[in-house]
């Protein structure tokens, strides 16, 4: 059906609308996990760090 | 992954579903989901756009714009749905005083924003060159960004509100009282004269539209639908860390353990 990639990303003139709707439809759906996916490594490394604290506050009390 | 808390529901056939109420027993519950939920995402997801792009034909009247249909439906699909999800979740913490209820509510109300976003930017996209307008204060456009600002208030109420427990009771109350917008969405372009076109598909009649472009709708419906899961789970799980930070089975996870 198409006949060339110019004429699949022509879009029959409607480029511009098509194009903008998929691709801001992607971006989206890629930025919000990695979005989520910061939030939970920086609450894991939170986590890590004050059981680090923990221990040196145990260690150095001995 | 650790299960301290709960020896007997690895080794038990019989899933208790209560036991999964629990955040401690669903956090790795959850992580092991999430890859599931992914890979069917991206197999929906790469199936609906092949026919979207290159098996569903062109539209007699719309030409090639009307691929937007596409996204925008399933977009505004879950929108809806999400938020009915939502509250679902929020009310049922509210009755029962569930911790887990109304985290996953918390998970689940960034996602919707985001899809009432698409839906409202994709039908901006498709509005331009079919109406000639980018936005028309019409009851269809209208309620769907009620349901954005909805999404917004729920999430900036419960992030003003220090007091955790006070936080998700207040939230509660405000996506209960939003889900009259819901049907109002649903019914609005049958209520009043709208710009907007009817449904294209309906419970209760054959749908307005070819065969194979149902299918390509269906497919990218299904895409999002599993996207929702996995990210919100995703977000799930990071919730639970940050409000159990204090309990004793955060600090025996393996991953937390340094």
């Amino acid at each position: 059906m198409w006949n060339s990639p110019a004429e699949f990303f022509a879009m029959g003139g409607y480029a511009l609308y098509v194009w903008g709707s998929f691709g801001v439809c992607v971006l989206v759906l890629f930025l919000e996990p990695l979005l989520v996916r910061a939030r939970f490594k920086a609450i894991v490394r939170r986590l890590k760090q004050e059981q680090l604290a923990e221990q040196f506050d145990r260690e150095s009390s001995k | 992954m650790n299960q301290v808390n709960n020896p007997s529901f690895s080794n038990s056939r019989l899933i208790n579903w209560f036991k999964l109420s629990s955040p401690s027993t669903f956090y790795p519950v959850a992580g092991k989901l999430i890859p599931v939920f992914w890979a069917l995402t991206v197999a929906f997801g790469l199936a609906g756009l092949w026919i979207s792009f290159f098996i569903a034909p062109v539209d007699a009247v719309q030409g090639q714009a009307y691929r937007i249909i596409f996204i925008h439906v399933p977009a505004s699909w879950m929108s809806m749905f999400i938020y009915l999800a939502m509250a679902a979740w929020a009310g049922l913490g509210l009755i029962f005083n569930t911790r887990l209820s109304a985290m996953m509510a918390q998970a689940l109300a960034p996602v919707g924003a985001w899809m009432t976003f698409l839906s409202l930017w994709t039908g901006a996209l498709w509005g331009k060159p079919m109406w000639g307008a980018w936005w028309v204060w019409d009851a269809r456009l209208t309620s769907e960004l009620i349901l954005l600002f909805l999404y917004l208030g729920f999430m900036a109420l419960q992030a003003s509100i220090d007091n955790r427990r006070r936080a998700d009771k207040a939230g509660a109350i405000l996506a209960l009282v939003g889900v009259v917008n819901v049907p109002i969405i649903y019914f609005s372009v049958k209520w009043w004269n709208t710009l907007h076109q009817g449904a294209s598909v309906s419970l209760t009649k054959a749908p307005a539209m070819a065969q194979i472009m149902l299918w390509g709708m269906l497919l990218m419906a299904l895409c999002f639908w599993m996207y929702s899961i996995a990210v919100g789970l995703m977000r799930l799980r990071a919730i639970i860390l940050e409000r159990e930070a204090h309990t004793d089975w955060v600090r025996q996870l393996s991953e937390v353990k340094s």
